[in-house]
């Protein structure tokens, strides 16, 4: 039995997740994400990977999205509807509803503003999220008969969600991007103690143990606060959802209590709608803002407007959030390029930069940027980045490989290097196997599941009874016989196991004469024998009873006189054949005689 | 096991399951029908109230007219409400290991549960019902709380004094045990003590039972219950609905298999359809506002106003009611209009997609946005200012004893053109007009009961088919009223076991199973022959551990190697210990062919006797004697180990073993 993993899309690297799992026989696949640092085909996963002929349908048993973000679910449409799929995909109630308007968002800036042709269209993402069947937390899934899933909290973003997928005993625990401290509007991640054979985690932050969320924050409002002071212009790029309300949330009250004067805009037409979502799922967000929502709702905010392109050119200091957060498209490069030139304005990248997009050229200390029409743009902006997306750290991961206790750890998502690092640490401190493959790359892992069987309850009431003796230290062992039949396994007592088999039990008895030198009479050798075994069997029942005869738990022992000599006794010993080791050492240790006798 | 029946309330259930070594308690229903034996709690003080004559006996003693006050021939307890608890004595509840609740309203007695039993266990329940229970329980509080009473009567509940009161208080039962009611640390301190839950989501009780919610249809996070262990599988059914209101639909796939069915909370008006009903609210509400008088709707606070509300939003402008002004008056009012808006996950279908869009779910928002509904924690203060007539107001409690309600009942009894409009299916509307007779203003009952009737129970029950039904004995014959109606019971093969309060159930089931997993190890060695056709047996010899519950077989420890030197051994060390138990033995034994072997194994003076039952083979050299008979064996010799071993082995070759 095994259970193996396949990544057409993870791995190491941080662009894109699409994994394959496969396990007791049943084809799962973990998000459909599409890389954003490509323009070309190289941005879905190679789905042929799955499956060379035949249909994805047939193959896969279903698809579980673990949150909205597009390196998640973006490939999502390409994949059912031109690709073709028509299983089950499940995902949490918020990714369901927030997940088909990015995709329409990034839609539309790939098809309207660049023009790009063979997309995915429209009615091709609503016919796609048909196919979506939206989870509770914690509710078990049954997808058939064997498979089930279950959804636990994963803090990143609204409805961001890890997954267990079982079969039988076996099970594979992933991840997607988590969180594992709480922020300033969602909580951290939780799992239970659910021992997979395989945790699946994402490693973007493998080797980053970040400083304290409130030094970061600090931090990040001090960055603002002076180049608002000295009349520059920020710009934050953000994804419409997710990070953009932690940071509306921050600088708010921030603005607030320092009284400033400075406009906040937040760029997209989405915000509105965003917050909207984030008030009606407000069970998703953390404890705090849940008990405090009827009061106050902290999605309305006073101090942040929405933002005009014609405000870019405005004089003076502000603060503009603007989608995408990785500067590749849309209007956040649009103010990016006007305010470039400028060495008072602020760029504050707040979350991780896929490779090749603009966002990752500045953070790695590009300043000369070729753009489109071989335009050379010369950025004079200061350029700081600040880690506030939520990813777990290396302490993140290591907190919840404690929590999960995975019998085997695969690591994605994440860069090679980092995830080596991680990797050896995993092993050490866990003394568990982690596997980091490569993209396209089938990890193997094998299980070694105990298989469940009905045990009569008479069987085991019998059994539990004896371990109940004082003696607990002393294994018992339990003696039963297991019936196979029609896929059904039953453990009954083995007198059970005949009855129901219709046989009736054969008795194997033993009965051996042993000779014994003692000329006294026989009552006296009888109690000198019965001494004999009392003080040796101390842990056995050795009873003299009145006929005379002795037992040994159910082992019976009669002395006759010999026939023809009188100094000799006859000691009959008789046993059955379950009792077999028992009466092979009675007679033995009889047979060696009886201690010279002390009175 | 056992069900011990602790409420005899068949929609406020309290019930315990002993099952397997578990304590499982099955919702804490508060039964609140006891208030209406008391005075209503006026905000303001009510001259007619205070002017009711005091109770006098027919011998004309009068020393019970401080606490007993007359008014319309009906004798009222003038003191603090209280209600009846569910039963405390039949066992010990501190021994409850869960409990599970279905649905807000059956939470009620919660606090008098884990705060004076000893109880230490845990509580679970979904979030919507953990929610919106708190604000029933705080809206009850606050209503108790702010109209504080001097007087606690107590002398009426003296076993003699009560003998001598006319019914209803003559036959209340248990006032003894009648508490008042809590207060909010108590709330908080038992509302901490709930886990939340998802639908479907197994919890594992112990490792020996797990239970899991499922949708009931009922209310917001209504759940019934499923109690199930490997072997055997109870359902819990209590409140739910079939009919397409907020809530997510019903979940009745899952209660499928169920040995025993546990029915509780079907609707208590099964004679009225909530549809009609919603319909004449509708209308009453419209004529009576069209004629200048005011409606009064008691309710509770979250539930069915939902689904008013809403039907109100669909027809006040078509019945040319957009002037009217809507007042929702509770202390939670607020609270509880914001919450239904954010468990999307638990409405049905339509409103779900309604979030996705993003909108919020119940049109209720849109009312107050354009200000047709207006909310207000009490008629104190904002409201007093913004009150316009002809209006329309919810309110509580719908007893009529406490909360707003009281007050508008007191401000709009005397005219006729006013209406009170009773949706709330459980209290009797009379009894709770009772203290307010000579009232001229209208009352119309169109109580709205969305649980299940008795027709929709024996299409599920058809459908689940459950081994046994239990369900308390109100449901197993005809409504005293209705005595005729043999329609209005539970039909069912076989018949429903009944319970009553107090009684203790012991439910038919006997397990005969158990799981336990073998080790993949001990797994390996096991080596199954086929007995007979399809049947293979394999004999198993392990040791069992048992932790939390759960078994496991583990390959036996290995024996300790025989220590090698000449050392003198004690005699006692090489007692036989854990050695693998022998198997049992099957078969027969063939004389002839056991004589052969015998023989091919050098046995030369082998002689057979016959006997009565079998036969007896002499080696005759080795003084040796075996008895054969059809089912036993028996071998006689000398202390000669090597000799025994070898007849023993030539023996178990016709034997199969187990």
């Amino acid at each position: 039995l095994c259970s193996f993993c396949l990544g057409p899309g993870a791995g190491q690297d941080v662009g894109r997740s699409c994994i394959l799992v496969s396990i007791a026989g049943k084809n799962v696949m973990l998000d459909c994400g599409m890389h954003m640092g490509y323009n070309d085909d190289r941005r879905f996963p190679d789905f042929s990977y799955i499956t060379q002929n035949g249909r994805l349908t047939d193959f896969l048993d279903c698809v579980i999205i673990s949150h909205f973000h597009l390196d998640h679910c973006g490939a999502l449409p390409y994949f059912s509807e031109m690709v073709g799929y028509d299983g089950p995909i499940y995902m949490t109630h918020p990714t369901k509803a927030i997940c088909p308007i990015l995709l329409e968002d990034y839609r539309k800036i790939t098809v309207d503003k660049k023009g790009e042709i063979n997309f995915f269209t429209s009615q091709m993402i609503k016919d796609c999220m048909k196919k979506v069947v939206a989870v509770h937390l914690h509710q078990t899934v049954q997808v058939d008969e064997e498979l089930e899933i279950k959804a636990y909290y994963a803090g990143h973003v609204l409805g961001a969600a890890m997954f267990q997928i079982k079969v039988g005993c076996e099970s594979v625990v992933y991840t997607g991007d988590y969180n594992m401290t709480p922020d300033r509007h969602l909580g951290a991640a939780w799992i239970d103690k659910c021992r997979p054979d395989l945790l699946i985690s994402e490693s973007t932050y493998a080797t980053t143990i970040r400083d304290s969320k409130r030094c970061r924050e600090r931090d990040f409002l001090k960055k603002v606060h002076e180049t608002v002071e000295r009349g520059g212009k920020v710009l934050i790029p953000v994804f419409a959802l997710g990070r953009a309300q932690e940071l509306c949330i921050l600088l708010e009250t921030f603005w607030e209590r320092m009284n400033l004067k400075a406009p906040i805009y937040f760029s997209t037409g989405l915000t509105e709608k965003a917050n909207h979502y984030y008030k009606l799922f407000i069970t998703w967000t953390n404890q705090k803002i849940r008990k405090t929502f009827v009061q106050r709702n902290m999605f309305e905010f006073k101090h942040i407007k929405a933002f005009d392109r014609a405000f870019a050119d405005n004089p003076g200091p502000m603060v503009v959030f603007a989608t995408p957060g990785m500067l590749h498209a849309g209007q956040s490069l649009q103010i990016f390029k006007k305010w470039a030139g400028n060495e008072k304005n602020m760029v504050i990248m707040p979350g991780y930069c896929v490779q090749g997009t603009v966002g990752h050229k500045i953070l790695s200390g590009q300043r000369k940027l070729e753009m489109e029409g071989r335009q050379i743009l010369e950025v004079k902006m200061q350029v700081e980045y600040m880690s506030f997306s939520a990813h777990a750290d290396a302490k993140g991961i290591m907190q919840l490989i404690r929590q999960a206790e995975p019998r085997n750890v695969l690591l994605v998502h994440g860069e090679a290097k980092k995830m080596e690092f991680l990797k050896q640490k995993i092993e050490q401190e866990f003394h568990v196997n982690c596997y980091m493959p490569a993209n396209g790359e089938t990890t193997t892992i094998f299980t070694n599941p105990s298989i469940p069987v009905d045990i009569s309850l008479g069987l085991l009431k019998r059994e539990t009874a004896i371990g109940l003796l004082p003696d607990v230290k002393k294994p018992q062992l339990m003696h039963g016989t297991l019936i196979m039949k029609d896929n059904s396994f039953r453990l009954v007592s083995p007198e059970q196991a005949l009855k129901e088999l219709g046989l009736a039990e054969h008795q194997l008895r033993f009965t051996c004469r042993v000779h014994i030198q003692d000329p006294r009479k026989e009552h006296e050798t009888v109690l000198r024998v019965y001494n004999h075994l009392k003080g040796v069997l101390k842990d056995y029942s050795v009873q003299h009873l009145p006929d005379g005869s002795i037992t040994v738990e159910s082992i019976l022992i009669q002395a006759t006189a010999h026939s023809e000599d009188q100094g000799t006794k006859v000691l009959l010993v008789s046993w059955t054949y379950q009792d077999e080791e028992l009466g092979s050492y009675l007679t033995a240790l009889l047979k060696k005689g009886l201690p010279p006798s002390t009175s | 096991f056992f069900q011990y029946c602790l409420s005899g309330h068949p929609t406020l259930p309290c019930n315990v399951l002993k099952f397997k070594s578990t304590t499982i308690m099955l919702d804490c229903g508060l039964d609140m029908t006891s208030t209406l034996n008391f005075l209503p709690l006026p905000l303001v003080q009510s001259p007619r109230l205070s002017k009711l004559p005091g109770w006098v006996l027919k011998d004309g003693s009068t020393f019970l007219d401080k606490e007993l006050k007359e008014c319309s021939g009906h004798v009222f307890v003038d003191s603090v409400p209280e209600f009846c608890l569910p039963e405390t004595e039949l066992l010990d509840l501190s021994t409850v290991d869960v409990i599970l609740i279905s649905n807000y309203h059956c939470m009620m007695a919660l606090p008098y549960i884990t705060e004076y039993t000893g109880f230490t266990g845990t509580v679970y329940a979904t979030e919507p019902t953990v929610q919106i229970g708190r604000l029933l329980m705080e809206e009850l509080v606050n209503s108790i709380e702010r109209v504080p009473k001097a007087q606690s009567a107590s002398m009426w509940k003296n076993k003699e004094v009560q003998r001598l009161l006319p019914a209803p208080l003559k036959d209340a039962v248990e006032v003894s045990m009648w508490k008042k009611c809590y207060t909010m640390p108590e709330v908080n301190a038992a509302l901490s003590k709930i886990q939340l839950v998802g639908y479907s989501q197994k919890i594992e009780l112990f490792g020996a039972v797990q239970v899991t919610p499922l949708s009931s249809g009922y209310a917001l996070g209504s759940s019934n219950w499923i109690i199930q262990s490997h072997y055997e599988k109870v359902s819990y059914v209590s409140g739910s609905s079939l009919l397409t209101t907020h809530p997510q639909p019903m979940d009745q796939a899952s209660l499928k298999n169920s040995d025993v069915l546990i029915l509780t909370g079907l609707t208590q008006i099964p004679t009225a359809n909530p549809d009609g009903m919603v319909g004449e609210f509708c209308s009453n509400l419209a004529m009576t506002v069209r004629n200048g008088g005011n409606v009064l709707v008691p309710c509770y606070p979250s539930g069915v106003i939902y689904d008013l509300l809403e039907c109100l939003y669909q027809y006040i402008d078509s019945a040319g009611l957009s002037n009217v002004p809507f007042y929702f008056i509770s202390p939670v009012a607020n609270s509880s209009l914001e919450f239904s808006q954010i468990f999307a996950e638990w409405l049905c279908h339509n409103k779900q997609t309604k979030v996705y869009l993003p909108e919020p779910p119940f049109p209720h928002a849109e009312l107050i946005q354009t200000n047709k509904l207006k909310h207000y924690p009490s008629i104190h203060g904002e409201f007093s200012n913004d009150f316009k007539q002809p209006c329309v107001v919810f309110t509580g409690h719908p007893s009529l004893r406490f909360g707003d309600v009281v007050h508008f009942m007191e401000l709009w009894g005397k005219s006729s053109l006013n209406t009170v409009i009773f949706t709330e299916p459980d209290f009797s509307y009379l009894d709770a007009l009772a203290p307010y007779q000579p009232l001229a203003m209208k009352c119309v009952y169109c109580p709205i009961d969305t649980r299940l009737n008795f027709i929709q129970v024996s299409k599920l029950l058809k459908e689940v088919q459950p081994l046994h039904v239990v369900c308390p004995e109100q449901y197993t014959q005809p409504p005293p009223t209705q005595s005729h109606r043999t329609d209005l019971m539970i039909d069912c093969q076989p018949p429903p076991m009944a319970y009553h309060r107090a009684e203790v159930l012991s439910l038919p089931y006997k397990r005969r199973y158990e799981k336990i997993e073998i080790m993949p190890e001990l797994a390996d060695l096991l080596v199954p022959l086929e007995i007979k056709p399809g049947i293979s047996l394999a004999t198993v010899s392990a040791v069992l551990h048992t932790k939390d519950n759960k078994h496991v077989l583990q390959l036996p420890p290995k024996p300790p190697q025989p220590p090698t030197g000449k050392k003198r051994k004690r005699m006692s060390d090489d007692v036989p210990e854990c050695k693998p138990l022998k198997p049992l033995l099957s078969g027969s034994i063939p004389v002839d062919q056991f004589v052969q072997t015998l023989e091919k194994h050098g046995f030369s003076d082998v002689k057979v006797e016959d006997t009565a039952k079998g036969h007896i083979v002499l080696l005759q050299e080795a003084e040796t004697l075996i008895q054969i008979e059809e089912d036993s064996t028996h071998i006689i010799c000398d202390n000669d180990e090597p000799l025994r071993v070898k007849l023993r082995d030539l023996v178990l070759k016709f034997l199969q073993k187990f």
